[in-house]
């Protein structure tokens, strides 16, 4: 799907998987089912995942295991969720995290 | 809801595996819960061989060490409950924890726990270390190892331990150019077996060299490096610019070590072992004698050897519900043994100390 996509590896073997569609700030873009939001995010060259609450200074992930908490994100109308560990749905609606964010009902 | 189990095993990553395996094997009513979607823990993600020791593992992939581990807890399913994505929130008093389950909070009672947390990556301290791109060498094994996307075009490696120098390689591997590789020492830190690898396919190594910042207002663009002097004190007018999209960092791990305090477990710092870790004696048992600990989260070591500490503490976990066992006692006595042999020789120096340090402040040398 891009070019940070690995396509062969003297090592391992990726499985073949279903191409889904999701949205990141409305806008439209293909990532793998399952995969973590944050993967999928940064085969499609994206890598600010959010703001931070007080400097406002970009933040993208780090650990990719959910320890660290940096790449938080609001998913389908819920603040912080760890993308790095979430898996991609068909459909999802993935946007930046503004500050600390707005717990909804 | 609660549950009710014999051993509680914390992590599912290769110490937890061995020590459920060896706790449920003996017949220990075993639960281990790990809160990622996929037990294995960091061995999913390694492309290389281990050295191992002669009769275990060696010259295997991390990612086959997980494959086998996860078919060994199939033979003993009739007494091992595994749960994934599920976390162990906190320790009570009485023999109880709180797990999270698919947002579903659970109490388990338990008779014996084995903590197996791991570690965390360490950060270090540069101007702009925060811009997107900037990832740790574990969280870069992850993207492209497990989920096969290159962190980027051009990645600049920073630290020259084993770590540094095996995720320089498996990038290269996965087609990112390696810009360089800085180590604040005068000499490299891992094995010169990896390290040859890398300088062969022509990446260069900046030895007495530190990062200075980061390049880039939203992302990296690049880094300033610079040399620095004996006292790791940068020099100056010896900066130099580095193009790069990203930067990872292989500056050690930190113990996980949440759990045991919240358990009450007396803690000591041995820098050796990668700072605050429980205090525990040679059958991996902490200071509460309810708890168990082994892998990384006693002291930053590699898999090989949380493998085996893994089997004393389900041994030894067995044991403390069960009572004496020969078995137990014989599977104990192996895995010391091929400790001593891996821990042993030049390479196992640092551990070597931080280990003796643990064992003198619980009386045990």
């Amino acid at each position: 799907m891009t070019s940070l996509r690995i396509e062969h590896h003297p090592v391992l073997n990726f499985p073949e998987r279903k191409i889904i569609n999701f949205f990141f700030e409305d806008k439209q873009y293909q990532g793998f089912e399952g995969e973590p939001i944050a993967a999928a995010l940064h085969a499609a060259g994206i890598r600010t995942l959010r703001r931070s609450p007080q400097k406002d200074r970009a933040r993208g992930f780090f650990c990719a295991i959910g320890r660290c908490s940096s790449c938080i994100m609001e998913v389908d109308g819920q603040i912080n969720i760890m993308t790095c560990i979430t898996p991609l749905a068909e459909g999802m609606q993935v946007r930046m995290q503004k500050g600390h964010g707005v717990i909804k009902p | 809801m609660s549950r009710n189990t014999e051993v509680f095993v914390i992590g599912g990553g290769p110490a937890g595996l061995s020590a459920a395996y060896v706790a449920a094997k003996l017949g220990a009513r075993t639960l281990l819960v790990d809160d990622s979607s996929r037990i294995g823990g960091q061995l999913i993600k390694q492309t290389h061989r281990f050295f191992g020791s002669s009769n275990r593992d060696a010259g295997i992939r991390g990612i086959t060490i997980a494959d086998k581990l996860q078919q060994d807890i199939k033979d003993v399913s009739d007494k091992l409950t595994v749960l994934e994505n599920t976390a162990a929130v906190g320790f009570y008093h009485n023999k109880e924890a709180g797990i999270l389950s698919h947002s579903a909070y659970e109490r388990v009672s338990y008779q014996s726990a084995i903590v197996c947390t791991g570690a965390t990556e360490n950060s270090l301290a540069f101007e702009n270390n925060d811009l997107p791109g900037i990832y740790g060498a574990g969280g870069v094994q992850t993207l492209m190892n497990v989920h096969g996307i290159r962190p980027g075009q051009k990645i600049l490696m920073i630290g020259s331990g084993n770590i540094g120098l095996i995720v320089s390689y498996q990038l290269i591997q996965a087609g990112v150019e390696v810009v360089g590789l800085v180590e604040g020492s005068p000499a490299i830190g891992g094995y010169l077996v990896h390290a040859s690898k890398i300088r062969r396919l022509g990446v260069p190594i900046y030895t007495s060299h530190t990062i200075l910042k980061a390049l880039g207002t939203d992302e990296v663009e690049g880094a300033t490096i610079c040399r620095v002097d004996e006292k790791f004190q940068p020099v100056p007018n010896t900066e130099l610019d580095i193009k790069c999209d990203c930067i990872c960092l292989a500056v050690g791990l930190t113990p996980l070590i949440d759990l045991f305090q919240q358990a009450h477990c007396r803690m000591v710092h041995v820098g050796e072992l990668g700072g605050l870790v429980p205090l525990h004696d040679s059958s991996m048992r902490t200071t509460n004698p309810e708890v168990f600990v082994a892998g990384d989260a006693s002291g930053i070591e590699e898999a090989t050897t949380a493998i085996l500490a893994g089997r004393i503490a389900g041994a030894r976990a067995y044991e403390s519900v069960h009572g004496k066992s020969p078995q137990a006692e014989e599977i104990v006595a192996e895995a010391r043994e091929e400790l001593r042999t891996l821990r042993s020789g030049s390479t196992g120096e640092r551990i070597r100390w931080g280990r003796e340090r643990v064992m003198k402040e619980v009386g045990e040398c």
